[in-house]
């Protein structure tokens, strides 16, 4: 993407200068051709089925698993050779700099590792039953350091090439990634264990299982972007509803995590809060169309039929495998910090913590976007109204929380007219492909500009037909699940979080 | 696929009864585990340390077993380790000569430990998926030892690696030709058409279970028993990747389920309509020998295919679109495609939503709308006339009605298998 700094191009220089260094100091003595070349191809066949992590930049491939085989059974030179194959991959994704970059550091991260394995007193070589357990040590010292390289390299690409404006220098590279990186890669040992009894069929074989593996994870992050999309057409689907609220839960939902992250909340509990912000007002369904559209005051039974709505948003939203914590702040978002809000007047800290946050994000961008009763009124002074109601209707933590994170951040709300917006987020998820909740840039990257969202001869304030400041009506819509998500997640847990192999290549600059 | 996660849903029908088909497998392999133990405990087992290793490793996996597209089960590191045992060389330095009923016995008994803790807290036992297995494992163990133990088999890896090949992918196929033929008797599908569905499937795990067998046969030589623990990894890892993307593929259809109640609670379509729709157009589908992927699409338009109705600012009383003009009819329609094209990953989805008004023979003899949109309209139409109810007269009445629209408006191809799902009634539950 775009164009690199010129420190970024000294550093990919500096970086495929080193790799070059090192493979032509030699010495070529202790290599076996036929197992470098076997070695290689293995490299190329990883490098061409390396799929695309779910942030942007970021690849996985299986060619760690390989180079680590090389360190043991031809030693550092063969290694760093068999790195350089990472060249030929057969792969559309990574332009000729991210290529080389990629190469490079492969080149480099084998070399060194190899280095360590020599110093840490391991044996070059084809491994027979008389090397093990002595091989154990000086493989993992490798293994340790090629993962170290690896990632040190990638980070500072990744510094160098951040988008102006984000915090991204460690988008995507985090401790999680690490230990499946190191994982992945003590996988080389097998191979080296094996070559003497399968030879070159032996990488074949374990690789298998990984590239299943990796195919699976492949197809995780597909269902999963699709069950996003679906979930997210959805909502909008039921916000046609009320035409005031066109990309209300997707904004909702982008403030949730907004705030969510700014307390630093579990990133399991992050991607629960997202889908409740969207399906937080899917209970406006049974709120009848001419109440929602309704021009100027309620009566009581309408009232009541808009206080209604949490309820039956619970009511569809409970049968997905949800995590309570989402459920209770669909349920619960309408309450207020004094105990006056509906549908049961908790107050306080009896109100779900996702709740809470639910309320700050909701109020926010109902007093943000154009209303049947009024304009839409710029940020700062939504901003201001929540710091006033904060205490009475909001939590204080979460209001400092999400003004904190705007005035960092921005906040995007609906463009000009009411349409549209939605579409434009929704393609952005998806053309960045970061669903995953937990890298910042679908989010942070789109919401630089406008912060006073619009339109809107804010004529505002005044005529509210409901009561006070920003709760009112806001109608919204949407929802979804999060949870049952999440469990999955769980589940699977921290091995294979991410796709992230051992491999993990720019894809983009 | 369309039957993952029924499991929860209180209208399935009763699972845990095994119906013949399912019974002769199980007794055949009850019979084959009783011979097998027998005659091991007649001769004597053949080296017990690695006997007691495979079995761990097998009761092992079944405790691990997991849940693949379309309610089938898998135990991935049971059956690697039961083809491994099966298919042992040599232990360190010493050849393995263990009989094949010891193979057998071994992952009989490993399994049946395995599943246990499953029947602990109270999670069905699942006997035929166990029994196919056992029976695939069975086969492989008969040909590779007697070639082993009559040290038919060379001592290079060219000349082993072979054999083992074409052992495991007999065995793989022997599993899937088992599992299809119970799915033909529970779904009532047809068996070609679920053979390969099955095949499909099993595939990618298949391929990753027999590599790792090989890997765990062969480093046996090298690395003893050890290998056992070590090579089960790469294994576990695609366990955890396949767990993960299985979960998220029934919550998937979880959420579009819940989610297409909104229209329910909104007042547009009677209550359980799109689930109701759903599952007979699945089954109708399915009577017409519809691949599984289809099915899947098929399943989603059919929850989905009363969305468009939210675009009305008033519910049609009732909900019936059969009563609605047709123009009406189409526009409705039309409008849940565009919701569902939003979505971006569900084209065919939305398309067969955009049809499913349209007759199934068009009059101005314009494309036909595809299979699935005339199983939809059928389904929704057959589901506007009967509703909830069970009189099996009701039933019998909305058929012929249908029928008698076949020449234009219905699918006569899917009226018959409507018609035989009417009849059979099991299959609409109650």
């Amino acid at each position: 993407m775009g164009k690199l700094s010129r420190i970024a191009w000294l550093y990919i220089g500096a970086v495929i200068a080193a790799a070059v260094v090192a493979v032509a100091r030699g010495p070529f003595t202790m290599i076996e051709w036929k197992q470098v070349a076997a070695l290689g191809l293995l490299v190329i066949a990883c490098e061409s089925t390396a799929t695309l992590l779910n942030s942007r930049s970021l690849a996985w491939s299986a060619n760690s698993t390989a180079t680590l085989a090389s360190v043991i059974l031809v030693g550092p030179v063969g290694a760093a050779i068999v790195g350089c194959c990472t060249l030929l991959g057969f792969r559309r994704g990574p332009s000729p700099p991210q290529r080389l970059f990629n190469t490079g550091m492969f080149t480099l991260s084998a070399y060194l590792a190899g280095r360590a394995y020599l110093l840490a007193g391991g044996k070059v070589g084809t491994p027979d039953s008389t090397s093990f357990p002595a091989i154990i040590a000086p493989f993992a010292v490798a293994v340790l350091v090629h993962v170290a390289v690896n990632f040190s390299l990638l980070r500072g690409v990744l510094w160098l090439t951040r988008e102006p404006g984000t915090a991204s220098g460690r988008v995507g590279l985090d401790f999680k990634l690490l230990v499946t990186d190191v994982g992945y890669a003590a996988f080389g040992l097998l191979i080296a264990a094996l070559w003497s009894v399968l030879g070159p069929f032996t990488p074949v074989l374990v690789l298998i299982p990984l590239l299943v593996a990796r195919w699976a994870v492949a197809q995780f992050a597909a269902q999963q972007r699709a069950y996003e999309a679906t979930v997210s057409a959805l909502c909008q689907a039921v916000e046609t509803k009320d035409f005031y609220t066109r990309g209300h839960s997707e904004r909702v939902s982008r403030g949730s995590v907004m705030i969510a992250r700014e307390i630093r909340m579990h990133a399991e509990r992050v991607e629960a809060i997202r889908y409740a912000g969207m399906l937080h007002d899917v209970g406006k369904l049974g709120v009848p169309t001419s109440v929602l559209q309704k021009n100027g005051a309620l009566t009581d039974d309408e009232y009541a039929a808009i206080q209604l709505h949490p309820m039956r948003g619970l009511d569809i939203v409970r049968e997905i495998g949800f995590l309570d914590e989402a459920l209770a702040g669909i349920m619960h978002h309408h309450e207020r910090i004094d105990g006056r809000g509906y549908p049961m007047g908790l107050a306080g800290d009896e109100i779900p913590e996702f709740a809470r946050v639910l309320a700050v994000a909701d109020a926010f961008d109902a007093m943000t976007s154009n209303r049947s009763y009024r304009g839409a009124r710029p940020v700062p002074e939504a901003v201001a109204e929540l710091r006033k109601w904060a205490g009475t209707q909001f939590d204080p933590a979460f209001v400092d929380a999400f003004v904190a994170a705007i005035e960092r951040d921005g906040w995007k709300g609906p463009e000009g007219a009411p349409a549209g917006t939605d579409q434009a987020a929704v393609s952005e998820v998806l053309s960045t492909g970061s669903l995953s909740g937990d890298l910042l840039p679908a989010d942070s990257v789109a919401s630089d500009g406008h912060s006073g969202n619009g339109l809107a001869g804010n004529g505002g304030l005044s005529a509210s037909g409901l009561s006070g400041g920003s709760l009112a009506a806001n109608g919204h819509s949407g929802g979804h699940s999060d949870n049952a998500l999440s469990d999955q997640v769980d589940e699977a847990a921290d091995e294979l979080d991410d796709p992230a192999g051992p491999l993990r290549t720019i894809e983009s600059l | 696929m369309s039957v993952a996660g029924r499991r929860h849903e209180p209208r399935g029908f009763p699972r845990q009864v095994l119906d013949s088909g399912q019974s002769v497998l199980v007794i055949f392999a009850g019979v084959l585990l009783i011979a097998a133990v027998a005659q091991t405990a007649a001769v004597g087992i053949n080296d017990m340390r690695s006997a007691l290793a495979f079995g761990g490793l097998i009761a092992f996996g079944e405790l691990l077993r997991l849940n693949l597209p379309g309610d089938r089960d898998a135990a991935p590191i049971a059956a690697a380790g039961a083809l491994a045992y099966a298919m042992l060389i040599r232990v360190g330095d010493n050849p393995a000569k263990h009989s094949p009923e010891q193979v057998i016995a071994v992952a009989a008994i490993g399994m049946l430990l395995g599943a246990l803790p499953h029947l602990a807290v109270g999670r069905p036992a699942r006997l035929s998926s166990m029994a196919a297995r056992l029976v695939a494992v069975a086969c492989a163990a008969v040909v590779f030892r007697m070639l082993a133990n009559g040290s038919l088999i060379g001592t290079q890896w060219w000349t082993e690696l072979p054999i083992m090949l074409a052992l495991v992918i007999v065995a793989w196929l022997v599993e899937a030709v088992i599992a299809a033929l119970i799915r033909t008797d529970t779904l009532r599908g047809r068996f070609g058409v679920l053979l390969l569905d099955e095949l499909h499937v099993q595939l990618p795990l298949g391929a990753a279970v027999g590599a790792s067998a090989l890997l765990i046969a062969f480093a046996a030589e090298v690395m003893g028993l050890a290998a056992i623990a070590v090579f089960t990894a790469p294994l576990l890892v695609t366990q955890v990747a396949l767990r993960r993307y299985t979960g998220i593929r029934a919550t998937y259809l979880q959420t579009v389920r819940a989610l297409a109640r909104v229209t329910e609670i909104g007042g547009y379509v009677e209550i359980g309509h799109s689930a109701r729709v759903a599952k007979l157009a699945v089954s109708i589908g399915r009577e017409i020998g519809m691949p599984e992927p289809a099915l899947l699409e098929l399943e989603y338009a059919a929850l989905m295919h009363d969305i468009g109705q939210l675009s009305l600012r008033d519910p049609i009383p009732g909900g019936a679109t059969v009563l609605v003009a047709r123009e009406e009819q189409r526009r409705i329609a039309e409008y849940g495609a565009e919701v569902i094209q939003e979505a971006r990953v569900l084209d065919t989805v939305a398309d067969i939503v955009r049809r499913q008004s349209d007759p199934s023979r068009p009059a101005d003899r314009s494309e036909e709308p595809p299979l699935s949109s005339r199983i939809i309209r059928a389904a929704n139409a057959f589901d506007d006339l009967v509703g909830s109810s069970v009189e099996p007269s009701r039933a019998a009445a909305a058929v012929q009605r249908l029928r008698l629209d076949t020449a234009s408006e219905y699918d006569p191809q899917v009226v018959e298998a409507l018609s035989r799902l009417v009849s059979r009634r099991s299959v609409l539950g109650p």
